[in-house]
């Protein structure tokens, strides 16, 4: 059962960073601008497909920082000339429009690159094993992924707190108006910090790719989730992301690893029910099963009992 | 006077209704027809959500899938005939367990708007479409549960074989819905619902529960979604998860998006070019999905309030007598505009398609040539930048239509 | 207003219509009148979604079979061509309903679909009701790939005919395979929560135990359907049960990311899948799938049986350099379906489904084919190949890799009775 537990962790981990990549930029950008970029997971599949098609000619590792930089151009794009005009007509316009723009995104990757399964693949560089524990392997490129993703991470937070562009958008979120009666070009930090949010979601894509399989639903299989990280993290919080991706990272690696169920819970309690009863469906049902529904379960109890989500601070 | 006008409207509205099929009688026509009345009357509940009461909901399918579940088990128990009821009275049953679905969750998801019932509703949508898959004896897994409608007490002679029975049925409800969700807007509640939706804080001071308010709207609407659900289950005779699932939920708030927020008749103009789309385009490009990702995009940026919105933009013109003065620069800019949107769809397929010879209006292009692209190119560029250069005097046409009619208000 | 309604009816693409409309303002009018109408057969799968490429694939098939082999050989009926009209369904049960519509509205009679089980299943009830109301205006349902047993057992029908081998079937040899290996002591089967992944999961365990009582299950787990971002988590469950082997009904990506989480960590086991190739699939498991990974399918792979089938793959190639002749049942279909509107010179659905009632047909690979007539199942042989680059004439996805026949059971093999109880229409 410990390596069960230990893989458990470790693949929780993976998932939970890799979601931490895309949740730090939707959470700059959810908590400056108001929108929840509903597209933000199309940019992570549009970061895969970029880099797999560069990958066919210049090799993994070019891809792996002209992919990103690509991807956070078009979002620079597309903030300054879709949805800058729409900021006009309001929130739910914005909304609305990013909406449009997922279903946009994945008919154009759809169109452009083909409709079946891409055979993006990890480098050479990183095809072995970093470690075998209890017959299992570790691949070196997961290490990698999560290497990565730390590292994002501690760049960000250090960008964030310490230099001076970070405190201004800090500022930004809080105070758009004070900050631009200080002569800051307001506008151009948005579309700044939704260029380098996208870029990191298609960085996030980038790494991912080659292990969770590049194809046309890889957005809306991540979709939702990222939206229900920034959520329960709070608003605006990096931290809170953060320690909101690994828990739902590691909150499914568990569910799926356990093999407890609602029979076991009702042998404990010494209840039987036969399988014909009516409500059989629920006396069977398993963790595994419902893994991927926590963290829904998760977003509508910390919505009821604390809005404000783990750490943050504003209400909307 | 304005009570004759407003009646003449209802009694155009159920002559519309009644009138489509004497006109559009193909079988597809009543299959689409049929589709319509489901989705007018979906968009208009979602309207008393986000356009009435500022809420905006990503799980407003929950209470369409269940009451069309519920529709679909009533006519399983007609057909064993555990019950005996016309199926005329579906869409009733549907209705009430959207209704009980909403004063569940509307208990404790309405406290807040925003973000925070966003964010709710995308929960509970997601948590029920999931559950919808495990509990398979109530849902029926991904295939769904069907029945059979022809099993219940013939009403006149009617037996319900035909769809085009089951379209006379649809607009009975459709009407009834409609007609009480507009009456809705005409109560005390849905007033305050729209004073919640634009100043909560205010409305409270006025001595109204915010809550209390937005509960009432959102059990209301998931009455009428549910309503929607019943015809649905009526009309298919069956029911999937994917009738509550997100995909639902984004189509309804596209609907009702697109049709316009603000004007009580726009999620129905939203329902009719949706429902359009989403049958008619599918045949004729296999790329239509692309076509209207586009079109919905350019919808939200240059035409906010809808289309119900750009309607009622001419109003005062209309009203002033100035709508002529709009005639010719709507042709100077909508003719280049119309070529340029058919070059570019000619360039989008062109370079979709395998095969050699292209046929597009008409004319056949080789693909292979490079002449073909480089006319196409050129078309493309030259009507883009007509286009651009002609909304110059399409909004000096529009600002002196308006101005007129300013100059004489004043 | 007439010109909208005239919008609505036409199903065409707009492309034939304009096809269509030059053609009769460059012919004469006359010469047009001795064309005789085109037989129109429906293809009704997913075109555009996620599922697409499956459903692309299998149109090509159909369309490059019906030209192949008819219309570019003077059409059937002595001289009517056959039509293959594309009806996207998006793989969804509603989109379903409203295509079949559309047929019906087109007077198209004949049905050829086969992506997912809950879809065709859909269909099946659709028709049967539709028959029953509409007398004299029937469909036929021409399932080429669905596999869920049910279709032809307790739900059977009269206006249904199914060209695969079902789940059983098909499990039935995989199982006898896999307790010919003395090596496999313990199972895990891994599936998609839905009907076909239950079926799979259920029958497997029944027939293994039946076979070799020996081999321990030591996992039968079921994820959410097209959900999972990434198995590793159910690989590490694989991994710590130390199965020797493992079943699995998954499709499209979420086949391809559990093949390539079981390949990264490590565990070199066999898998046995049912649509581990094609579409994507082959060229994305490339070398770490080799010699791993087996398909049950119906048919043989490579080495393909007979030099007209493979004329026909080549030719097909030539034509579509992007696809692959995936399931060549398309045309097994299309052609016992013309061969019976020739024998009862009708197009009617009811002579054409009377005709195919156990019919025997030789296929172009060689081997003669049954259509029972009890339950509208066809009996073919069955393959177990394996996923590999070595002796593969014709690869998939242009990947020189493949599919390689490494155990094949003839069709009298594969019988297996039926639980249907059939009722014919009266006529």
């Amino acid at each position: 059962m410990l390596e069960v537990f230990i893989f458990a962790t470790l693949n929780g981990l993976v998932t939970g960073l890799l979601l931490f990549m895309l949740a730090s930029g939707l959470t700059l950008i959810f908590s400056m601008m108001g929108v929840l970029n509903f597209a933000h997971a199309s940019f992570y599949m549009l970061g895969a497909y970029v880099a797999y098609s560069i990958s066919l000619y210049f090799g993994f590792w070019t891809g792996l920082i002209v992919a990103p930089l690509i991807v956070g151009l078009l979002g620079a794009l597309i903030e300054r000339y879709g949805l800058r005009r729409v900021h006009q007509s309001g929130h739910v316009a914005e909304l609305v429009f990013t909406f449009g723009l997922a279903f946009l995104i994945e008919e154009a990757v759809q169109f452009f690159w083909g409709r079946d399964t891409k055979n993006y693949q990890t480098p050479d560089l990183l095809d072995f094993p970093l470690f075998t524990l209890f017959g299992q392997e570790f691949s070196a490129y997961r290490g990698f992924m999560m290497t990565i993703s730390i590292g994002i991470f501690i760049a960000l937070y250090y960008v964030l707190t310490k230099s001076r562009v970070g405190i201004i958008i800090q500022a930004a979120i809080t105070h758009p108006q004070t900050v631009a009666n200080l002569g800051h070009n307001v506008p151009l930090i948005f579309m700044g910090v939704f260029g380098v949010g996208t870029a990191l979601a298609g960085l996030a894509g980038v790494i991912a790719g080659p292990v969770l399989t590049t194809f046309p639903g890889m957005a809306t299989v991540l979709g939702s989730i990222v939206f229900v990280i920034v959520v329960i993290g709070g608003l605006g919080s990096l931290a809170g992301a953060f320690i909101a991706s690994l828990m739902i990272g590691l909150l499914q690696s568990y569910a799926i690893a356990s093999d407890v169920g609602m029979p076991d819970l009702l042998n404990l309690l010494g209840i039987s029910f036969a399988r014909d009863h009516p409500l059989n469906d629920l006396w069977t049902i398993n963790l595994p099963q419902i893994a991927p529904v926590l963290p829904f379960l998760l977003l509508v109890l910390v919505l009821i009992f604390r809005p404000t989500g783990l750490l943050g601070k504003r209400e909307e | 006077m304005a009570m004759l006008k407003k009646s003449a409207i209802w009694i155009a509205f159920a002559v519309t209704l009644v009138g489509m099929p004497q006109i559009f009688d193909s079988i597809l026509a009543i299959s689409i027809l049929n589709q319509m009345a489901i989705a007018i009357v979906f968009a208009l509940s979602y309207n008393m959500l986000l356009g009435q009461g500022g809420m905006l909901s990503f799980g407003h399918a929950v209470y369409f899938g269940l009451g069309g579940f519920l529709s679909v088990h009533a006519l399983i128990l007609i057909e064993f005939e555990t019950m005996v009821f016309s199926i005329l009275w579906i869409p009733l049953i549907g209705g009430l367990f959207g209704l009980l679905a909403g004063l569940f969750i509307g208990s404790f998801s309405t406290r807040k708007a925003g973000t925070v019932f966003a964010m709710i509703s995308l929960g509970i949508g997601e948590l029920i479409a999931a559950s919808s898959l495990i509990f398979s004896s109530f849902f029926g897994g991904e295939a769904g549960i069907s029945g059979d409608r022809t099993f219940g007490p013939t009403f006149f002679g009617v037996d319900f074989t035909q769809n085009i029975d089951i379209y006379y049925v649809a607009t009975f409800w459709v009407f009834l819905a409609t007609l009480f969700m507009y009456l809705f807007t005409q109560t005390p509640a849905g007033r305050m619902a729209n004073a919640v939706r634009d100043n909560p804080e205010r409305a409270e001071f006025i001595g109204y529960s915010a809550r209390k308010v937005r509960f009432i709207s959102f059990c209301a609407s998931g009455l009428f979604a549910g309503v929607a659900g019943g015809l649905f289950a009526l009309n298919y005779e069956f029911i999937t998860e994917e009738n509550l699932n997100a995909a639902t939920s984004g189509r309804v708030l596209l609907m009702a998006y697109i049709g316009g927020l603000g004007y009580f008749i726009g999620p129905i103009i939203g329902a009719v070019i949706l429902t359009l789309m989403n049958s008619l385009l599918s045949n004729y490009s296999e790329l239509w999905m692309l076509y209207l990702g586009i079109m919905f995009l350019l919808t939200v940026m240059f035409l906010p309030r809808g289309f119900a919105g750009f309607i009622m933009m001419h109003q005062v013109a209309w009203v002033r007598g100035t709508l002529t003065l709009l005639i010719k620069p709507y042709i100077i800019t909508g003719v280049p505009a119309i070529l340029f949107s058919l070059t570019a769809i000619l360039l989008i397929e062109m370079s979709h398609t395998e095969d050699e010879i292209f046929h597009f209006l008409g004319m056949a292009l080789n693909t292979s040539s490079s002449v073909t692209w480089v006319v196409a190119l050129i078309l493309s560029g030259g009507t883009f930048f007509a286009t651009r250069k002609s909304l110059g005097q399409l909004n000096e046409a529009w600002e002196s239509a308006n101005a007129i009619s300013k100059d004489e208000q004043t | 207003m007439r010109n909208f309604q005239a919008l609505i009816v036409i199903s065409q693409p707009i492309r034939k219509l304009l096809t269509t409309l030059s053609l009769v303002c460059t012919l004469s009018l006359g010469s047009l009148s001795i064309a005789q109408e085109p037989v129109r057969i429906a293809f009704m799968d997913p075109l555009s979604g996620t599922f697409a490429s499956i459903g692309n694939t299998g149109l090509k098939i159909l369309q490059f079979s019906a030209d192949y082999y008819y219309n570019s050989r003077g059409g059937i009926l002595g001289g009517r061509m056959i039509e293959i009209v594309p009806l996207d369904n998006k793989q969804s049960p509603n989109e379903t309903q409203l295509q079949f519509r559309r047929a019906v509205s087109d007077d198209i009679q004949i049905i050829f679909q086969g992506n997912s089980s809950a879809v065709a299943n859909t269909l099946n009830q659709t028709i049967s009701r539709h028959n029953r109301r509409n007398p004299g205006q029937e469909v036929l349902q021409i399932n080429y790939s669905a596999v869920d047993p049910i279709l032809t057992e307790d739900n059977c029908s009269f206006w249904h005919f199914r060209f695969d081998a079902h789940a059983n079937m098909k499990l039935n040899i995989l199982t006898d395979y896999i307790a010919a290996d003395p090596d496999i002591k313990s199972m895990y089967i891994i599936g998609q929560d839905y009907s076909f992944g239950q079926v799979v999961s259920d029958t497997s365990i029944e027939l293994l135990k039946q076979k070799r009582p020996d081999i321990e299950i030591v996992g039968n787990e079921f994820h959410p359907i097209g959900q999972v971002k990434d198995f590793t988590p159910y690989v590490t469950k694989i991994v710590s049960s130390g199965a020797d082997a493992v079943i699995t009904g998954n499709f499209g990506a979420d086949m391809v990311s559990l093949a390539r989480s079981i390949i990264d960590s490590g565990l070199d086991i066999p898998i046995y899948t049912f649509y581990a190739a094609y579409d994507g699939i082959t060229a994305t498991l490339g070398e770490g799938g080799k010699n791993r990974i087996r398909l049950i399918h119906n048919g043989v792979a490579n080495p393909l049986p007979s030099e007209e089938r493979k004329q026909f793959n080549r030719d097909f190639k030539a034509e579509n350099p992007n696809f692959d002749v995936t399931q060549p049942r398309i045309l097994n279909a299309l052609q016992m379906v013309v061969t019976a509107i020739e024998q009862t010179q009708s197009t009617d659905p009811y002579d054409i489904a009377v005709a195919l009632e156990d019919m025997r047909f030789t296929t172009i690979g060689g081997e003669e084919i049954w259509m029972r007539g009890d339950d509208h199942q066809i009996f073919q042989s069955l393959s177990i190949s394996v996923h590999t680059d070595e002796d593969i004439e014709f690869d998939a996805d242009n990947s020189g890799w493949g599919l390689r026949t490494e155990y094949q059971v003839p069709k009298e093999d594969t019988i297996v009775e039926s639980s249907c109880q059939m009722r014919p229409p009266r006529r």
